[in-house]
């Protein structure tokens, strides 16, 4: 191509961009004609989550900015208020409190320490094993065996998801993909493009087409042609985007549909786990718009699926 | 010069509440009122007045004032400040027997000055599995002998999981405070009534166990 990996991050924020305002006119004249003025579930919704992404994109362009250390920071925030959020709806006691504490300032920081520092061969088992042996012998120490292995086993589950699986979003960052040199940032952008860009392209179809529900038991609002319209217009729009990755065109599209897979089960599994706990969102961070999980969730699943496939095959 | 000092204070221990437990306020009886009221509360954590003076607006806030115990607050220096000049606490005894003054008399004369406090009618930090430990009858003295002031029952959300007993270091975990519907003393009221009323409003505003 001949472009500077600065000067493609720039050309795909632009595009992103003007895709942005694309939609963000056709929701206000949505609003205006369709639900003339008046409130509207469906386009009300659908301008909260064009908002959303304007703050998103932003978000992610600030970190971008600030190169490794920036895209390392943003992603550890964001396994903070996952966590956080997943803790707070789950059920523990008084005797968790020194697991807990660990957690979050032990286990969380040390996680990124790890990928910063690029040491794969820790930061791929620091959690599932390390952590996964220590944290049930602080809780045993405390003495309450209350419900103990139910607690045990979901401030693991919290960690695997908000820490360990988010966490390998920044470690592509650390891959050493031969002719691709200084363009791993790249990578990210493919990742959370396409996951999240199958999201918005599922929810576009299931409202237009939508008629057979894959799991009315967990979420209503999905359905086959959902599912179907919105991977294949992600994978897609992912095989368009080979140029920004090491991939070529069918490669990227075969990337793009493992992670919308995964993505889309990722959603369905978080959201089995909302409905057991009796609430809708995980939180409140984005008004009107749930919290940090609801919009990683997908993202989460697809991560590590993503790292792993590109470190075996192109490094 | 010490009054910005206590200013800064103050907005430093609400701002650091806020962001680590994220809390969200719900104002589910009606909006913030100012004036003499009394916000109660369950009580589980060391932070919960400061929790619930934080999220109370500015305007507000200048003119709501905690009940704390004297024997934890006049303990040294540093306690001393942060109770008298940071949140200007009304201090009451808890010893019956050496105590000169009559809490109730001490409350109603900070609610009798404009000003709105809140009481924990537990009367101690709870630490067992029951949501809420029964009252002290402390609300209905002090209904009685104001009984023009409203009671706004507030419930305190996770607070308990962010800072247990006993513990220093606290878990950043979400918290919620739901403001419930005021109440009064009415007419002919007596005090088990009163309390019970009291504890049941508050008891409702709580989500259902996990």
């Amino acid at each position: 191509m001949g472009r500077s990996p600065q000067q493609q991050t720039l050309d795909l924020f632009i595009g992103i961009g003007l895709v942005l305002v694309v939609a963000t006119i056709a929701a206000a004249l949505l609003k205006r004609y369709v639900a003339r003025g008046a409130a509207h579930g469906v386009i009300d919704n659908l301008r909260a989550r064009i908002n959303a992404w304007w703050v998103m994109v932003a978000v992610i362009g600030v970190a971008f900015l600030f190169g490794r250390a920036g895209v390392m920071l943003l992603f550890f925030f964001a396994s903070f208020a996952a966590l956080r959020e997943f803790i707070t709806l789950t059920y523990t006691r008084r005797a968790d409190h020194d697991a807990l504490a660990t957690s979050f300032y032990v286990i969380l920081p040390l996680q990124y320490v790890l990928i910063w520092t690029d040491w794969y061969g820790l930061y791929s088992i620091f959690i599932p094993v390390y952590a996964f042996l220590l944290l049930p012998i602080a809780g045993v120490l405390a003495g309450d065996t209350t419900r103990f292995l139910e607690r045990t086993a979901k401030v693991q589950w919290g960690l695997m998801i908000c820490v360990y699986c988010l966490s390998h979003v920044p470690a592509l960052l650390n891959l050493r993909i031969p002719g691709y040199e200084g363009r791993n940032a790249l990578l990210i952008v493919f990742l959370v493009l396409v996951v999240q860009s199958s999201d918005v392209f599922q929810f576009i179809w299931g409202k237009l087409f939508g008629r057979r529900k894959i799991a009315p038991a967990i979420s209503p609002s999905k359905t086959v042609e959902g599912l179907a319209g919105g991977v294949l217009s992600a994978t897609i729009l992912g095989a368009a985007l080979w140029w920004i990755t090491p991939f070529n065109p069918w490669q990227a599209a075969l990337m793009a549909l493992a992670i919308n897979v995964m993505g889309f089960f990722g959603g369905l599994v978080m959201s089995a786990i909302k409905r057991d706990r009796g609430v809708k969102d995980w939180g409140d961070l984005i008004e009107g718009h749930g919290g940090m999980l609801d919009r990683l969730d997908s993202v989460v699943f697809a991560a590590p699926v993503f790292f792993h496939l590109t470190r075996y095959w192109w490094t | 010069m010490s009054l910005v000092l206590d200013r800064l204070g103050a907005a430093a221990i609400c701002g650091f509440a806020r962001v680590l437990t994220g809390v969200r306020a719900l104002w589910a009886g009606g909006a913030p009122k100012a004036g003499p009221r009394v916000y109660y509360a369950n009580h589980s954590s060391h932070g919960d007045f400061a929790l619930v003076w934080a999220c109370l607006p500015q305007d507000l806030r200048e003119r709501t004032r905690p009940v704390a115990g004297l024997d934890y607050w006049e303990r040294d220096r540093l306690r001393r400040y942060v109770a008298h000049r940071l949140f200007r606490a009304v201090l009451i005894d808890r010893n019956r027997d050496a105590r000169r003054e009559d809490p109730i008399r001490k409350m109603a004369a900070a609610l009798e000055g404009g000003d709105a406090l809140i009481v924990f009618p537990e009367g101690t930090r709870n630490v067992g599995d029951a949501r809420l430990q029964p009252f002290k009858s402390g609300i209905y003295w002090l209904a009685a002998a104001c009984p023009d002031v409203e009671f706004v029952p507030v419930w305190i959300e996770n607070l308990s999981r962010v800072m247990p007993k006993g513990r220093i270091l606290p878990v950043p975990l979400l918290c919620t405070l739901t403001f419930g519907t005021a109440l009064k003393l009415q007419e002919g009221e007596d005090k088990d009534a009163f309390v019970a009323r009291t504890r049941n409003a508050l008891l409702a505003l709580s989500p259902a166990e996990m």
